[in-house]
């Protein structure tokens, strides 16, 4: 299969074109197709996107708009979380990582024993903002609460202004991003209570919200709709609370806001400068804001 | 006699290609099962903290090894004090490697972080409370300021009787898989009781009762059950089935074992019913009228004749049932919750092998102890359905030896 890749090149140009295409239809389809597809992007000359799921929709995005004004180049983007994205990087297997969070110490160290050098740039922001059943009176949360609240130590709605009813705190799975950055932000690094509830999918957290009475979780701000409440959160002890808004997430005044990175090798700075100033353009963060992310301007 | 020595060559290759199939099958399986195997004892002996990373204290502090569950508590803020872990009084500071970065500039390491280790140093003899997560390759030597504790070795009875489930807390990740293993079996148990009953009353019904039409419409809708993706199943649980849980048991949590359980039971039916259907229909129409014809019911007919000869069919679609309910992933993984919690009831939110599996592996690193606790979680599913067979096994041997007696 492989050697036939290679040899029949101008085929395999096309493949790859109908393989982007319904790459766009399956865009969330499972890890089993991304592997399929890194096989077969493995053996070509394109640009390949690899990492967190968070940029996926919107990397897959822009390489779609990215492939209509220049057709002869093909992006190719892949999932899989941050840390794959990077240690794809690592091995060479990828020519730009997409990140939901910064590059830890020990990837740069591995990188740079490799003689590599990881360039970053910040192509978006995400807000995460907080969310309850909308039948919930509680509106506004300290981060302290919230820490309280997917710690275990506060397990009623009552302690923090809200009805006689048990809280029942959702979370994503451990792979996630946004797991990781929530655990960070909010919860300083401390573990989430033993028990809590973890879900497979942002899909799967909100269906899980809107019909559970006591329920709060966490999702991206591109993911809320009417059927939840989202709530304001205050970082300095109870002074102003700040709504979830792209507006407020820009201002720099709502608290749990991300960075989303793409990192590439130094060297090789040529290749992919050109689809990384066209996300970086006014056009490509256009699409940004659009997705539903922040834009960095 | 050339056609006939032709024929001869071919019946060869033929009787060759079968023989290579079937070795070439039982190599791969011992593979597989070695290599889970492999993988998962590594587990044990690794270290509790984290791959390339020391726990480090000041060198006045009494305390020279840690457990992991108590180094969790010290760096989730819950052991604030380190009398409470068997030394002097004071309040434990926790410094993280990354702290580091906040105190100094980057410029203050020198070349290639040369300086690191000094700093870190540094930073430890100034906190004589302090206890500090850092990475081997930068830590500082262990010396009249600066103490290292000593590691323990995760053991198999951490992994068997922990019940706590923490494989990503850092810096001493918990495997405890009690949980998991009875979170397990809570959910399959209800779903073989809910399903097995259901599943061969309506084989039952099915080859032996019902009329040729509705069993032609009924087998293959049957079927088609079985042939709907288990995520769909998942779905479905978590949008239909889990808010009528919570409303008519007036749960605070709908994604209960209880759900998950009706789930299960729902997908194991297809398989239970048309390998037992297949089974029943085997039975030899003449076994049946000699039954008949000596006078016995229909029902004498199949409780004593028809049931009693489809027995090892039988107890292949109960052992296919219950690894089918015991090894399902993804419908699971949406409508039970997955807390890692020990269960109480029914109507709790668990945890299973498979889906823990499923959803962790992705992101586990391929050296690690998770990655290795996975693979022994896949080994303890491996045993637990190998169990099933074997016994399902030694019951139908059993049935029979009874027989020619």
């Amino acid at each position: 299969m492989k050697r036939e890749i290679i040899n029949l090149k101008p085929k395999t140009q096309k493949t790859m074109k109908s393989k982007t295409t319904s790459k766009r239809i399956f865009s969330r389809m499972s890890i089993a197709f991304a592997i399929a597809m890194l096989m077969f992007v493995g053996t070509m000359s394109a640009q390949r996107i690899k990492g967190s799921d968070t940029c996926l929709p919107l990397s897959q995005k822009l390489a779609e708009q990215w492939a209509k004004t220049h057709k002869k180049s093909n992006i190719s983007v892949t999932g899989g979380g941050s840390g794959v994205g990077i240690s794809a990087l690592l091995t060479g297997t990828t020519d730009i990582a997409q990140a939901s969070r910064k590059i830890k110490f020990s990837e740069k160290e591995k990188l740079s024993n490799k003689g590599k050098q990881a360039k970053e740039v910040i192509i978006a922001y995400d807000a995460l903002s907080v969310i309850v059943h909308p039948s919930n009176k509680v509106s506004k949360l300290t981060r302290e609460q919230l820490e309280g609240i997917f710690t275990g130590k506060i397990t009623n709605w009552k302690e923090v202004g809200g009805q006689d009813l048990k809280i029942v705190a959702y979370s994503r799975e451990t792979s996630s991003g946004t797991y990781e950055f929530f655990k960070e932000s909010v919860l300083l690094n401390k573990n989430y209570k033993t028990g809590i509830l973890s879900m497979p999918s942002t899909g799967a957290v909100i269906q899980s919200v809107v019909q559970t009475k006591g329920a709060i979780a966490y999702v991206g701000l591109a993911y809320l709709n009417q059927k939840v409440k989202s709530l304001s959160v205050s970082y300095d002890k109870g002074k102003s609370y700040i709504v979830p808004s792209v507006q407020n997430a820009k201002n720099k005044t709502y608290p749990i806001v991300r960075p989303l990175y793409y990192y590439y090798i130094a060297k090789q700075e040529q290749a992919v400068k050109p689809f990384i100033d066209y996300v970086l353009s006014a056009e490509g963060q256009k699409t940004v804001s659009k997705l539903g992310f922040i834009s960095i301007k | 006699m050339l056609a006939k020595r032709c024929n001869k060559l071919r019946e060869r290759i033929v009787e060759r290609i079968f023989s290579v199939s079937g070795a070439i099958t039982t190599i791969a399986i011992v593979l597989i099962v070695v290599f889970l195997f492999r993988e998962g004892f590594g587990l044990f002996g690794s270290s509790t903290i984290e791959n390339g990373y020391s726990l480090f204290v000041n060198a006045k502090n009494d305390i020279s090894s840690l457990s992991p569950t108590d180094t969790k508590r010290i760096f989730d803020g819950e052991i604030t004090d380190w009398r409470d872990v068997g030394g002097k009084a004071g309040e434990i500071k926790v410094f993280r490697f990354d702290e580091i970065f906040n105190l100094y500039s980057e410029d203050a390491f020198g070349d290639n972080y040369a300086l690191l280790p000094d700093k870190l140093a540094e930073v430890i003899d100034n906190n004589p409370t302090i206890i500090a997560f850092l990475p081997d390759k930068y830590a500082p030597k262990p010396s009249s300021v600066v103490k290292r504790l000593t590691d323990r070795r995760i053991t198999a009875a951490d992994f068997v009787l922990g019940t706590q489930w923490l494989p990503t807390a850092t810096p001493s990740p918990l495997y405890g898989m009690l949980p998991l293993i009875l979170g397990t079996l809570l959910v399959s148990l209800f779903a073989v009781i809910l399903a097995l009953p259901l599943g061969l009353g309506v084989a039952v019904y099915l080859s032996e009762l019902s009329d040729n039409r509705i069993r032609r419409i009924m087998k293959p809708a049957v079927e088609l059950l079985a042939g709907i993706p288990s995520v769909v199943y998942g779905f479905f649980g978590l949008a239909v089935l889990v808010p009528l849980v919570q409303r008519t048991f007036a749960l605070p949590v709908g994604e209960t074992a209880f759900s998950a359980g009706i789930v299960l039971a729902i997908m194991a039916l297809p398989t239970i019913i048309s390998v037992a259907e297949d089974a029943l229909r085997s039975i030899s129409p003449a076994m049946r009228e000699a039954s008949l014809a000596l006078g016995a019911t229909k029902w004498q007919t199949i409780y004593r004749v028809v049931i009693p000869c489809a027995k090892s069919g039988l107890l292949a679609a109960i052992v296919l049932g219950i690894g089918r309910a015991v090894g399902e992933t993804m419908a699971v993984l949406m409508v039970s919750g997955n807390a890692a919690v020990m269960p109480h009831s029914l109507f709790e939110s668990v945890r299973t092998i498979p889906a823990t599996i499923a959803a962790e592996l992705g992101e586990a690193p391929s050296d690690g102890t998770h990655y290795q606790a996975l693979f022994m979680l896949g080994c303890i599913l491996f045993i637990f359905t190998s169990i099933v067979s074997i016994a399902a096994e030694i019951i139908t041997k059993k049935h029979h030896t009874s027989k020619e007696l």
